[in-house]
Parts: C-alpha cells; structure tokens; sequence
C-alpha cells in the first residue's frame, strides 16, 4: 500500500519547469531512492511535500489525506519528517534541545502549565528528556547531550539531523543526500542504519543520495528524474540498465560506469 | 616602534576629543582622593596608562624593548596633549568648541599653561611606561594589584555614597572614621582599601578554583545547602539594601529594577525568539497607561480601582496590545522587522500625545494624581517601599521567563530564533509562537510600567520615547543576549552606574556607544553570557546517563518511537 502519493505534481519557479506532472507512489515499509543529475527536481520534490512549497498543480496523499495547502508545521504533525541537504541543526542550541524540539509536535504542554510547574508539565518534561536521551544513544550520540551542535563533527551532526527528525515519531523519513560528505567507510555505516530505521522502527525511507553504492545497496525502488520528469523507475537492476537512465548520465560510458551498468 | 607612535596618537587623541566635549573639565570638580587627584586628572592618567600597556601589549616584545615601547606610546600621547594646550592657549578655540575654556586648559597643564607642557610630557611618559610594566607584570601579581587600585578608586568614586551609608552604627562609623576624613577620601584611606583589597585578593588567589572543587565534591545535599545559603544570603541582602543605602540609593535600584522588568521581556524577544523589537517602550507605555488611568484620582480616570486590581489588568492589557503588535509583522524578518517595530513605538506614543485622543489620554498633559499603593495601612510611599515592590515583581517576572525559557514554548523560541524554517518544519506553529513571545515580552514590559505610573504619580507621552526602548536593547546586548543574569548584570551597569556617578549624565550617550563597542570588540557573549555557550565545559557532570552504559544492540529501538512507527 502506497503511503505516499503524488500525482502529476507540477512546480513552476517563473518560466523554469522544476517538476513537471510527476507521478509517484511510495510503498508502506519500504526504501525509495530518488536519484537524477543535478537540478532534476529532487530536493523541489521534499520541499512540495513538506509544504516549502506549494505545487502549481497536481496533489500529493500522505496516508489517504491530500496535503495540499498545508504549512509545513501540520505536514510534520502527520508524520513526515525530514533532513536537509546541507545541515540545518539549531547550531547554538545543544544536542539535546536539537531533539526536544523536534518532539514538539508530541508534546501537549502548555505555556502557562511550564511556568506553573503543574505536575503534568513536569511528568512530560521528564519523560522527555530521557526519550530525547535514548534517542542520542540510538544515534550512538551518547553523553554528547550538551555539546552545542555546532561543535559536532560532520558525521555526527548528520546522526543528530536524523535523531531530531526521528523525535517528531514520524510515518515517512525523507533523506535529502545523507551520506553526502562521507568516506566509504562512513556510507555503508550509513546504509546500515537506514536499514535499522526501517526495520527496527518501521518507518518508510524516501531518499535523495547521489553516493550509487549506498542507493543500489539499499533501495527497494528506485525513481529516476531528469529536468523534472520521471525517466524511470524499478528495481536497482532495472533503472541501471535502462537506457534512458544512461543517457541522462551524461550519456556516455562514463555515466554508465557511474551508475554501474 | 611605528606601532608605539601611532598608539600613543590615537590614545593622545581620544584625550583630546575627551577633553573638547567636555567630558575632561566636568569631572575635574570630583575629588577621587582629596588633594590628590580628581576624576578629571584620574581620566587623563588612564588615557595614557591605556596608552603604555597597549603599546607594550601589541609589540609582541618583552623586557626592556616593552618598557620602551610604552614610554614612547606615553610621550607620544603626552605630545598631542601638548600640543592641544599650546594651540588652545594660543587661540580661542571656543568659536567652534564651547567646552575649550580657559580652565580646561588650566586644568590640563596643571595650572602653568604653555609652561606646564614639559611636565604634561613626563606625566604620560611616566604613565607609559607605567602602563608598560602592568601589562608585563606576571598575573601573580598584577591581579592583586590591579583589584586593589581598583577598588581604592571605586571608594573614591562612591565616596559620598559610602559615607551615607556608613553615617550609622557603631561598626559602620568606625570604618567611615578609618578611611575617610570631613573633605573625602584621604591618601590613608586609599592606600588602606587599597592594601586590603590588594592582600584579599593575593590570599584568595588559587583558592578560588579550591572552594569551588570543594564545593563540587560535597555530597548532592549539602551541595543544595551551600546553594541554599547563598540564596539565601542574596535575599538578605537585597531586602537591606535600600534601609542601608537610603533615599537616593533606592530610587536608583527601583530603576534599575524597572529596566530589568523591561529587559527581561524584550530579552525574551529579542534573546530567546531571536525577533528584533526596537518599539519595545510601547508596552511599558501601555502597562503605565493603563494602571494611570484605572487608579487615577484626577480628571482623565475611568475607575478608581486600587493598585494591586490594576496589576492584572496591566498584564493582560500588554499581553493583548502584543499579541495585536505581533500580527501585522508575522511575516516580516531582519532588517525590516526592525523598521517595522521602531514605527509601532512611535505610534502607541504618538496615540498617547495626539489631541484627537486628548479627552482620553490627556495628550500632552498626561495623566495625574495617580495614588500610590497600599496594603493594609501600609503605603508604598517613597523609593525606599517601592523599591521592595520592584523586587518582589523582577523576581516574580524573571522567575516566569526563567520557566519558559526551559519550557517546550521556550524551546520552540529558541528553534524560530536559529531557523525560522527548519522550526516550521519540525511542526512548530510559528504564528503561535511569535505572538506570545510579543505577548508575554510585552505583558513583562506593562508590570514595569504599572511600577512607574506609581512611581512618579503622573505620566506623560514624552516618558516613553525611543530612548528608552535602545537604552533596553542595549542592556541586553551588554549583560549577554538571551541571558537572564545578563538582564540583570546589564542594568546595573548601564542603568545603575550613570544615575550614582551624576558627572556620567551628560555623556551618557557617548560613554553608551563607547561601552557597545568595546563590548562587541571583547566581549560579544556579554557580561554574562547564556549558560548554552559555557555548558559544554562541564558537559560530563551534567549529562548522566538514566539508565546503565548499554549500547543501542539490534533490536533494542527507542521505546518513545516504537509507539508512533506502523
């Protein structure tokens, strides 16, 4: 059953067509990768779905309710979360707060009941920190609670990016290039824990990453997008040798070893 | 040594602009230490210790090549001064700068005029090299030293303070008779609080890391006793403060005290949710309005509520004209935000002085015969009642904003101050948001307000002006941004300060803009920064972990998450 759904999604910047009618199911459970040179419209995508943007034309469904015209604060109350292309941590905000703010949707106190001190505050408050620290520790970021994120390494404020968007409890993950940066080594810890989200936590993973190992290892399907349209999609095996796939790649033999076809 | 010389130009320089806005002359008539030296002198002699240290300091050289370094930076100083005398006793001046009087001449070359400048010249060589040998001095010893002139010249500075303060008691006379004579502060006394402060501070030097570790290393409990102590020692002393420091001293402290009311809410702003306000004084207007025309006895009033029913009411009122404040710029940010907020000051304050709205507002006449408070045949009379009125309500508010600040509200602030988007998008409301940190900042800014109306028993239009909503800001920015301490810490300094040294009054402006930008220079975080920038240091002691060092194995999920996945 698709858990996400768009329908000939459209997404105009002035004349520029960054997406054009843009079908696209996403299974419950599964791993989809959406890949395409750059400017094909990925990241446009994330940003129609998580409310960035408003699309021209077309809808997306996220679990049978159309999320057309909602602000990206009501998108993340239904269960979608998601990381950033490049870092978006609250950089003077520690690790744990990164996280106690991404549980915000969740979280029913209100301002009078904090300054009150009502035990229901309190009790949410304490249930909160130790899911936030749990939380750190699933990302293996344990006793870093009060290092200031920006003062993590790069590898680790990717963690702390994924833990913050985990907090909000969320249906649908979206990775906007999470292994972007990273050394092989790093890419396959990666990939492992993608897999643990998925299968540990039961959450459905929608993916933009450029790193071909890490989507040929791990997708359950692949989307392929070339200036805003889809050229194909299918199992890793089918999208590599499609031969619309390869001439996006730059069309050469280099765009076919990159893909490994 | 090019580097000493263009040194000891611009320090000559600042001595100069010192001296031709008047600043120099105006403190003359303060003695510091009788027949000694005056405010005035004391100015001049830091210029060119400043001078001499910095020289020393930017060379990058030690020795002999520092000490000289300084004494050309302190003679070059000493020559602009010279030469400023020469040219001022040559021509008047006046034409074009009205502070360049004959006295500041006189005072400046000790009384000789152009015969004074070879001995203008030795002073600041002397202060130069002088200066040269502080900034080489190992820490061991110049700490003390330091602390004891210090406080030698703070004595000197409050010396009238002081001596009100001391005027009773046994104890307190015999140490007003010990340092100070009938003129002032004596050389004796000086040198005794000197050798005092001096010698306290070599003793407690290294000790002071001790009583902290020791403190650290008591078990939890009687480490929340020691705490306790201290609070409750903090309490003390601010409940004296006004019977020990009198009349003057309170109406100090109930201004300070408004201002802390006001910069905790604009902190909570500007501080926590990041969203610049430089229209702030409209909710202390609103707050005061709204108390003057509730309880006034005068012809503008509404009703004749008594004070502790308006309170309320005040609070609510601001907490409204914030929310309304906020909407129309939700959609605003930076620099125009700004703009924005400037012109909403501008126009609640407009609202209160036009003719249009005179029958309700008074206009420029304002509202009068607003009734101090009471509370059960006690009334809040002077400065010294009101002052425990203005404790009990910073303590109240900064209590408040010290709760929400580790709220999930608080939070949520702090997620729109570092990106407004990315706290959208992790389901933050963030209208919501904003308009109560513009309604709660506000509601804080009216109980400063309903504190004023009281106080003054009359309030006009031309009370809330821009200034004071800058004045806000920069306190702030002084005591640390986001920082409560800081509120407090900034209004002390920059409120406190410039009412107890009277001579400051004048330059208020000048000294504001100087104090911002050297803070900016040295000290960006503040005086006393956000506890975020200093908690990563101790980081190991505050995060225990809640359940034993097991790590995530397969299987073993975050509970939290579990629930909400399928």
């Amino acid at each position: 059953m698709a858990i996400l759904t768009s329908r000939r999604l459209t997404k105009r910047f002035g004349g520029l067509v960054a997406i054009s009618a843009l079908d696209l199911e996403v299974e419950e459970r599964s791993i989809h990768s959406i890949i395409g040179p750059n400017g094909a419209g990925k990241t446009t995508f994330f940003n129609c779905v998580t409310g960035f943007y408003r699309a021209e034309e077309g809808t997306i469904t996220f679990q049978e309710e159309p999320l057309d015209g909602l602000t990206p604060d009501r998108i993340t109350h239904m269960g979608i979360a998601r990381t950033y292309q490049n870092i978006r941590l609250f950089a003077t905000m520690t690790c744990l707060e990164n996280i106690l703010v991404g549980m915000h949707p969740h979280l029913r106190a209100s301002w009078i009941g904090a300054i009150v001190g009502s035990p229901g505050t309190r009790r949410e408050e304490a249930a909160a920190h130790e899911e936030a620290r749990r939380l750190l520790r699933f990302v293996e970021l344990r006793g870093k609670g009060d290092y200031l994120a920006k003062n993590l390494p790069y590898g680790e404020q990717r963690r702390l990016e994924i833990a913050r968007a985990l907090a909000s409890r969320p249906a649908l993950l979206l990775l906007d290039e999470p292994t972007a940066g990273m050394n092989p080594r790093e890419s396959l810890d990666t990939m492992a824990f993608i897999r643990r989200l998925r299968d540990e936590l039961n959450i459905t993973i929608l993916l933009i990453e450029h790193n071909m190992r890490v989507v040929m290892g791990i997708s359950e399907r692949i989307t392929v997008l070339d200036f805003g349209e889809k050229i194909a999609e299918g199992s890793a095996d089918q999208v590599r040798s499609d031969p619309r796939v390869i001439e996006a790649y730059l069309g050469t033999q280099r765009g076919a070893a990159e893909i490994g076809a | 040594m090019s580097g000493a010389l263009r040194t000891g130009l611009i320090w000559g320089a600042i001595g100069v602009f010192l001296s031709l806005v008047g600043m120099v002359e105006a403190f003359a008539a303060r003695q510091i230490i009788v027949g000694v030296i005056s405010l005035g002198h004391l100015l001049l002699l830091l210029i060119a210790l400043g001078s001499g240290s910095r020289a020393a300091r930017q060379g990058k050289v030690w020795g002999s090549a520092a000490l000289l370094r300084g004494l050309v930076a302190g003679v070059t100083t000493g020559l602009v001064a010279s030469a400023f005398i020469a040219v001022g006793s040559a021509a008047n001046l006046r034409a074009m700068f009205v502070s360049a009087t004959p006295e500041l001449f006189a005072f400046l070359s000790f009384g000789r005029g152009v015969a004074g400048i070879p001995l203008v010249v030795a002073a600041t060589a002397t202060a130069g090299a002088i200066g040269a040998a502080a900034a080489l001095l190992p820490a061991v010893i110049a700490r003390p030293l330091a602390v004891g002139v210090t406080s030698a010249l703070a004595v000197g500075l409050f010396q009238e303070l002081l001596q009100i303060i001391l005027q009773e008691g046994v104890i307190r006379t015999a140490i007003r008779r010990l340092i100070f004579t009938e003129d002032g502060l004596p050389p004796r006394g000086a040198l005794i609080v000197f050798a005092v402060a001096a010698g306290t501070s070599a003793l407690l030097r290294g000790r002071r890391g001790g009583v902290r570790a020791w403190t650290a290393h008591r078990p939890p409990r009687q480490r929340r006793a020691i705490s306790l102590v201290a609070v409750a020692l903090a309490i003390v002393v601010a409940l004296l403060l006004p019977v020990a420091g009198g009349l003057f001293v309170s109406q100090v402290l109930v201004l300070v005290g408004l201002y802390i009311l006001m910069g905790l809410g604009l902190n909570l702003e500007v501080g926590f949710a990041g969203l610049l306000d430089l229209g702030f004084v409209a909710f202390f207007a609103i707050g005061a309005y709204t108390v003057g025309l509730l309880t006034s006895t005068g012809e503008h009033a509404i009703a004749h509520l008594s004070f502790w029913a308006t309170v309320p009411i005040a609070l609510v009122v601001s907490l409204i004209a914030g929310i309304l404040f906020g909407m129309p710029i939700l959609r605003i940010r930076g620099d125009y935000l700004a703009i924005a907020t400037l012109g909403f000051g501008e126009i609640i304050r407009l609202l209160f002085l036009s003719d249009a709205l005179r029958p309700w507002f008074g206009g420029s006449q304002g509202v009068l015969g607003i009734p101090k408070p009471t509370l059960g045949g006690f009334e809040f009379a002077g400065p010294q009642q009101l002052y425990y009125l203005t404790l009990i309500a910073s303590a109240f508010i900064a209590f408040v904003a010290f709760r929400l600040r580790d709220s999930r509200l608080g939070r949520a602030w702090m997620a729109l101050r570092e990106d407004e988007d990315v706290a959208e998008a992790m389901g933050i409301n963030l209208v919501n948001v904003k308009l109560l940190a513009y309604g709660i900042g506000g509601a804080f800014a009216g109980m400063g307000g309903a504190i004023f109306a009281v106080m003054l028993g009359s309030i006009f239009p031309h009370s809330f002006s821009l200034l004071i909503s800058i004045n806000v800001l920069a306190l702030i920015i002084v005591g640390g941004i986001g920082s409560l301490p800081g509120v407090i810490v900034g209004s002390l300094f920059l409120v406190g300060l410039p009412e107890l040294l009277r001579e400051f009054t004048d330059f208020r402006f000048l000294v504001y803009g100087a104090v911002l930008i050297l803070m900016m220079q040295l000290r960006p975080e503040g005086l006393w920064p956000a506890a975020a920038q200093q908690r990563e240091l101790h980081e190991e002691r505050v995060d225990i972990p809640l359940v034993p060092p097991v790590e995530a194995a397969p299987g073993e999920a975050p509970a939290g998450v579990e629930g909400g996945g399928s």
